[in-house]
Parts: structure tokens; C-alpha cells; sequence
């Protein structure tokens, strides 16, 4: 591809990606969600983040999912859920979180 | 200078927005740095390689937007795939609608150029825990965070452009993205909706991991929404027959 043809796909994801991001912003101004909706929306949060964790988590370096109960992203992942549980701190959970993980790998 | 206890309250939750962004960047760093990296060996030049992060600045879709380029797919197949990897904007717009849509438009603009997963959700959860937020907190709380995310977003990337990355794989810095989103959600579970909401949308996440476009991820955030909402509604119904 030609360095232009590159820069006219990046503008156009670019604009695009700016019309999802504006699009309800600027109806809600016009015409009010409705209430149905912003109801359900309150449960994005939960839903979206725990899509990118899960994931995220599992993955492997090669692309492929890993689930066996060893793997230290789990195990870390796991402790992690539980420091946020107990500490609500986002510190806490991190670095407790990435410690353990390092440990664990430390040790395999 | 002195400053009416207004500008002193809006001042106050400009700067919690930052505070509560810190923790997030040890996970943003590598990833953006990732992004520059691919841009650069795939031969993106300067302008399209580090300008992405401005002109499209969402990180996942620009990663997979320069692998196509890599793999010279057709134009249009670059294009629909960063847009569709890109649609959970929309629902977070639709989400935070409500709370910006009075703002004038220059200001509704910059809040939609700066809408990423950590932007929406740490003021998704604020607005949550503290309804007696007035425009002007949310919109200072919103900007302090999204805006020293853009600038982090920028220095990384032009960084792993131009020196490549320098952070060792062995020290597998990308765990922090999932544990930094682990401490934002999980103290904001309280009940069996929510609780709903994350299973169903962690399930089909892992279920649909393969499917092309990412659309795993927004099926996923679509399905865990739904359970959510049909485990409220039975709820307040129960109740309503007691």
C-alpha cells in the first residue's frame, strides 16, 4: 500500500471511530435515551470489563486460550479478584496481582 | 488568584480523575509502546505510524488496523475491521450520554475524541457511586483523566515508534491491563445483576475469543448487558408481587 492510501484508511477509522464515539452523545441531546435503555446500560461496566479480563487473562503468547488451573495468570488473577474484593484498592490489587505473578513464574 | 469554592470543588474532582487514572498507565505504557512497535515494522511512516494515536487513538483497533496494512488486505477490509473492533463506543457513549449531553459542544466533543475503556469506566463508576455530581464535577472529573491518558497514550507510542520497545517480554507488563480492570469492577459489584453482568460477559468473551473483527468483545459486553438487565427487571417484578 502506498503511504497515502495508509493515511487515507487511518483518517477514515479515525472518523469513523469518532462518529461511534459521539453518536449517542449527540442524539441524547436531541431526543432522551429511552429509560429502558439507560437502565441496561448501567450493567456495561461489569459486562465489557469482565469481556477484556477474562480473555485476557487466559490468553497465551501465541494467541491460544490456556485454562489448566496452573496457569499463573489464573492463579494471580484469582488472588487479585480477592485483594480488590477485600481492599477496594487499586494499588493493592495491581501489584499484589503482578507480584504474585512474577513469583509464580520465578518458580516454574 | 483566589478561586470561588465552585472552582475549588471542580478543581478537586479534576484532580481525583487524575488520581484514579495513575494506577492504569504501568498497563497503558506497554500496550501503547506495542502499538508504535507494529506501526514501525510494518513500515507505517511517521505521519500515519504515530498519528494514528491522534487521529484514531483506540489502541486495540490501531494494532489490528497496522497488521492488515501488513498483510496488504483490501482497504475497505482495514477499515471495517478498526471500526468494528471500535463499536463498543457507541455503547459507552449511549452510557455516558446522560451525564454530558447539556455540555456545550466543543466540550461534548472532547469528551466523545477522548472516550477509551479506562475513561468510560472509571467515570461510569464515579457518576454511579455519587449522583449529587453536578455537570461541571463530572465534566472536570471526565477531562482530568482522559487528557493525561491521550497525552501517555502519544509519548508511548511515538516512543515504541522511534526506539522500539525497550521493556523486556519477560516481565509481561500486559498482565497489569487485566488486573488494573480487575480493580476497578470488582468492588463495584454488589449485587446478583451486576454479579449477572460479568459472567455472561467474561463467558462469551472466552466462548467467541476466535471470532474475526473482535467481535467477540462486543457480543460479549451486549450479552452480559442483557443478563444484567432481564436479573434486575425479575427482581423488581418479585418484589412488586410481594
Amino acid at each position: 500500500m502506498s503511504s497515502e492510501a495508509i493515511l487515507l484508511a487511518v483518517i477514515a477509522i479515525g472518523i469513523g471511530t469518532f462518529v461511534l464515539r459521539v453518536s449517542f452523545i449527540e442524539l441524547a441531546g436531541r431526543m432522551p435515551l429511552p429509560p429502558r435503555l439507560s437502565r441496561a446500560l448501567r450493567f456495561l461496566p461489569a459486562a465489557v470489563l469482565s469481556a477484556i479480563i477474562l480473555p485476557a487473562v487466559l490468553k497465551l503468547p501465541d494467541g491460544t486460550l490456556d485454562f489448566t488451573p496452573t496457569n499463573p495468570k489464573i492463579i494471580a488473577a484469582l488472588v487479585a479478584t480477592l485483594i480488590a474484593w477485600r481492599t477496594k484498592s487499586s494499588i493493592f490489587t495491581i501489584f499484589g496481582g503482578m507480584a504474585l505473578f512474577w513469583l509464580l513464574n520465578w518458580l516454574a | 488568584m483566589s478561586r470561588t469554592p465552585a472552582e475549588e470543588d471542580t478543581r478537586q474532582h479534576w484532580k481525583d480523575g487524575i488520581r484514579v487514572m495513575l494506577p492504569l498507565f504501568p498497563g497503558v505504557i506497554p500496550f501503547g509502546m506495542i502499538a508504535g512497535v507494529v506501526a514501525s515494522d510494518t513500515g507505517l511512516d511517521m505521519l500515519a505510524g504515530i498519528g494514528q494515536s491522534v487521529i484514531v487513538y483506540a489502541g486495540m483497533s490501531q494494532i489490528a488496523a497496522t497488521q492488515l496494512i501488513g498483510e496488504a488486505a483490501p482497504f475497505f477490509v482495514i477499515v471495517m475491521t478498526g471500526l468494528i473492533i471500535n463499536l463498543r463506543l457507541a455503547m459507552y457513549s449511549a452510557a455516558l450520554a446522560e451525564h454530558v449531553s447539556a455540555l456545550p459542544l466543543a466540550k461534548r466533543w472532547l469528551v466523545a475524541y477522548l472516550m477509551t475503556d479506562q475513561s468510560y469506566a472509571l467515570s461510569a463508576l464515579r457518576y454511579a457511586a455519587r449522583p449529587e455530581m453536578t455537570l461541571a464535577e463530572k465534566y472536570a472529573f471526565y477531562t482530568g483523566g482522559a487528557v493525561l491518558m491521550w497525552s501517555v497514550w502519544l509519548a508511548a507510542t511515538a516512543a515504541g515508534y522511534l526506539l522500539g520497545n525497550r521493556i523486556p517480554p519477560s516481565w509481561s507488563l500486559d498482565f497489569i491491563v487485566p488486573l488494573s480492570f480487575l480493580a476497578l469492577i470488582v468492588p463495584a459489584i454488589r449485587d446478583r445483576a451486576n454479579a449477572t453482568a460479568a459472567l455472561v460477559g467474561g463467558s462469551i468473551a472466552v466462548l467467541g475469543w476466535n471470532l474475526p473483527f473482535n467481535l467477540g468483545l462486543f457480543l460479549a459486553a451486549l450479552a452480559g448487558v442483557l443478563a444484567g438487565y432481564t436479573v434486575e427487571t425479575r427482581a423488581l417484578r418479585k418484589e412488586e408481587q410481594k
